[in-house]
């Protein structure tokens, strides 16, 4: 996976869209993984009964690995996500088209060490933004030599 | 006759656990191949990349081997098995609340790779509450802090856990 290097990023910079449609296919895989068989995940009666009409629906720390899979993806083997967070603002339903978007917000040194701060988020295909937040992710720089 | 509006959703029990750590909990060692089942359940259907799953690949990297990926979860499928009755809990005299995750931030250090062992403590960190879209709400921050078996920090997860009262039909 390419590097992408400090020196190369500008504040202002989006990161390529990174998509997934949820379903049970992918909900499933990461209940076997995450040991997460809540029931309103896995079967729409348990969501309906739990207060969502459309019936079942997504995790919220599947969300969050789409957000930390996005920023990899972009960033390279040789970044370090240093933080990652979010507020889970809206749930997921079924078909949905969830897309993680995010911009370079800040450049700075943190310990020594060459940061990018990014505004990041899951949209869903309505345009709305599920889970705000934000990363700071340390990449390798070709002055600092980190 | 409606249910009389609780003052509080904070219990005796939970304000003394404010700052009050967990004993450890460790998990069992990791293992390479639930580092690449986790990748690709959570890159499907796009193949994951090779820093999670390719030895040769990823000792090239600054890493020098396979490393997970930050949310990987060590502690999942413990032998003894929890509650599946998720998000009920209960307040003062006994009202029954439900929860919702209201998010997380995450803060990382060393990462996780195939052979570490992780403990885990977890304390109460923060409780408040005010008057939001289900009446009175509770938001409970609790810190879960891992460290590998060399005792580096490995991950801080602050999680906003809010309560609110049942209504009466969920109830």
């Amino acid at each position: 996976m390419r590097a992408r290097y400090f020196e190369d990023v500008e504040v202002g910079e989006q990161l390529p869209p990174w998509s997934r449609q949820a379903n049970y296919m992918h909900w499933n895989r990461y209940a076997a993984v995450n040991d997460e068989f809540v029931p309103f995940h896995m079967d729409d009666e348990e969501g309906r009964d739990a207060g969502n009409p459309q019936g079942g629906f997504g995790m919220g720390n599947l969300r969050f690995a789409y957000m930390a899979n996005a920023l990899r993806d972009w960033a390279g083997d040789d970044a370090a996500i240093r933080e990652l967070g979010c507020q889970y603002r809206r749930i997921n339903q079924k078909n949905d088209v969830l897309t993680v978007a995010a911009t370079v917000v800040e450049k700075a040194v943190v310990d020594g060490e060459p940061r990018v701060r990014i505004e990041i988020t899951v949209m869903n295909q309505l345009g709305e933004s599920t889970c705000p937040g934000q990363a700071w992710v340390a990449l390798p720089s070709r002055l600092l030599g980190a | 006759m409606a249910p009389a509006t609780p003052q509080t959703l904070i219990t005796e029990d939970l304000a003394a656990s404010i700052g009050r750590w967990s004993a450890p909990l460790v998990a069992p060692p990791i293992g390479l191949a639930e580092i690449r089942r986790w990748a690709i359940a959570t890159w499907w259907p796009e193949t994951p990349p090779r820093l999670h799953w390719d030895e040769d690949h990823a000792r090239a990297t600054r890493w020098r081997g396979i490393i997970a990926p930050p949310d990987f979860n060590p502690f999942a499928w413990p032998v003894d098995r929890p509650s599946l009755v998720a998000g009920r809990e209960y307040g003062p005299g006994g009202i029954v609340l439900t929860a919702m995750n209201g998010g997380q931030v995450d803060s990382y250090g060393d990462p996780m790779r195939p052979g570490d062992v992780i403990s885990s403590r977890t304390a109460v960190v923060e409780v408040t509450e005010r008057q939001g879209r289900f009446g009175l709400m509770r938001f409970t921050v609790t810190s879960t802090r891992w460290t590998n078996q060399d005792g580096a920090f490995v991950r801080d997860r602050r999680s906003t856990g809010i309560h609110y009262p049942l209504r009466p039909e969920q109830a």
